[in-house]
């Protein structure tokens, strides 16, 4: 008699799964569980990001010149971008904790564009590497890693990579290889955010979340935040190593 | 502990943070600083932006301890990673070893 009273939930949500106590305790099961998995992520990035840091100290005039090649401001763009819809998916998780859910549709839809817009112009990023043989090995059938080089007194042109003292076309590849890992990384996590958030928005739509529940809503976002996060790291660092360096 | 729901005002300002910060860190980028002062300088603000991001779009600041503990274990275990690694790179030169 005992087990069947306590089998009973007191008023239970119908997205409460039967092995919690309360809502309470399954919204925080559910963020710590995704925050276990970010910590595995963190961890894989972090293994590039301890390449990226050897290869430069290694190689420190080869990736500044390397870097000085990127393009800053479709680099920066991105950022605003990227940050922005860190805005708009905080919002999103706002709405839905106040039960708007034209808001939170809103927002959703709005991360999602600007999700894309940033892999958009990522993909604008490659393909100017690729115009300019600068996709590392043989990664392209037809289109080896082969930059021109500008030549010293010659006009400038931005299509040629212009090497700082002590630089070397073969060094500079390590860093696309490195750009290219770690971006493309990146991008394949921002592909999977946006993945995520188009079924979140299904959801949305179909009125599956509100104040009560909204785990999944709530456990997207932290995953999107935490891929804005890399971009945090990752843009300094690829974009701005060797700017100062310019001039010289 | 129920939810804790953060106000619009502190999305807002720390949004506002972030951009300040991406301007700053371009800006800084740009400048010419003795020694390896420009990459600290860039990852000090890449720090202080993460920082926000996870305390309060991610909510840690307003999260249960045992978020906390996580949380703590990866910044642990990253800087387990760059320290024994860079103690082997760092030191191969020390005592005239080939390296």
């Amino acid at each position: 008699m005992a087990d069947a009273v306590s089998i009973e939930h007191e008023a239970s949500h119908p997205a409460l799964q039967h092995h919690f106590e309360n809502m309470e305790q399954q919204r925080e099961a559910g963020a710590l569980g995704m925050w276990v998995f970010l910590v595995t992520e963190l961890m894989f990035f972090g293994g590039m990001f301890l390449a990226y840091t050897l290869y430069r100290t290694k190689f420190p005039a080869d990736f500044a010149s390397a870097s000085n090649h990127l393009d800053l401001t479709l680099g920066a763009v991105n950022t605003v971008v990227l940050i922005l819809s860190s805005l708009t998916m905080a919002l999103a998780v706002y709405s839905v904790q106040v039960g708007k859910r034209r808001n939170q549709i809103l927002c959703l839809v709005i991360t999602i564009v600007l999700g894309l817009t940033f892999l958009g112009i990522k993909a604008v990023e490659y393909r100017d590497k690729y115009e300019d043989s600068l996709i590392p090995g043989q990664l392209i059938p037809g289109r080896p890693y082969n930059p021109a080089v500008q030549e010293h007194g010659t006009p400038f042109d931005k299509h040629k990579l212009h090497l700082l003292p002590g630089a070397t076309v073969k060094h500079v590849e390590m860093f696309y290889w490195i750009y290219f890992a770690m971006t493309g990384m990146h991008a394949l996590h921002m592909i999977i955010g946006v993945g995520l958030l188009s079924v979140i928005l299904f959801f949305s739509w179909r009125g599956r979340y509100g104040p009560e529940y909204h785990n999944p809503v709530e456990i997207s976002g932290l995953y999107w935040h935490f891929v804005d996060i890399v971009w945090i790291f990752l843009f300094p660092l690829l974009y701005l190593l060797g700017r100062h360096l310019e001039h010289m | 502990m129920s939810e804790h729901i953060v106000s619009l005002r502190v999305y807002l300002t720390i949004f506002l943070a972030l951009m300040a910060g991406t301007a700053l860190t371009v800006f800084a980028g740009l400048q010419d600083f003795p020694g390896q002062l420009n990459v600290i300088i860039a990852l000090t603000i890449a720090v202080v932006k993460a920082t926000l991001v996870v305390l309060y779009f991610m909510h840690v600041r307003y999260s249960s301890r045992l978020i906390w503990v996580i949380v703590t274990s990866a910044l642990f275990w990253l800087v387990i990673l760059f320290a024994l690694t860079f103690s082997d790179y760092w030191t191969r030169c020390w005592f005239g070893t080939p390296c």
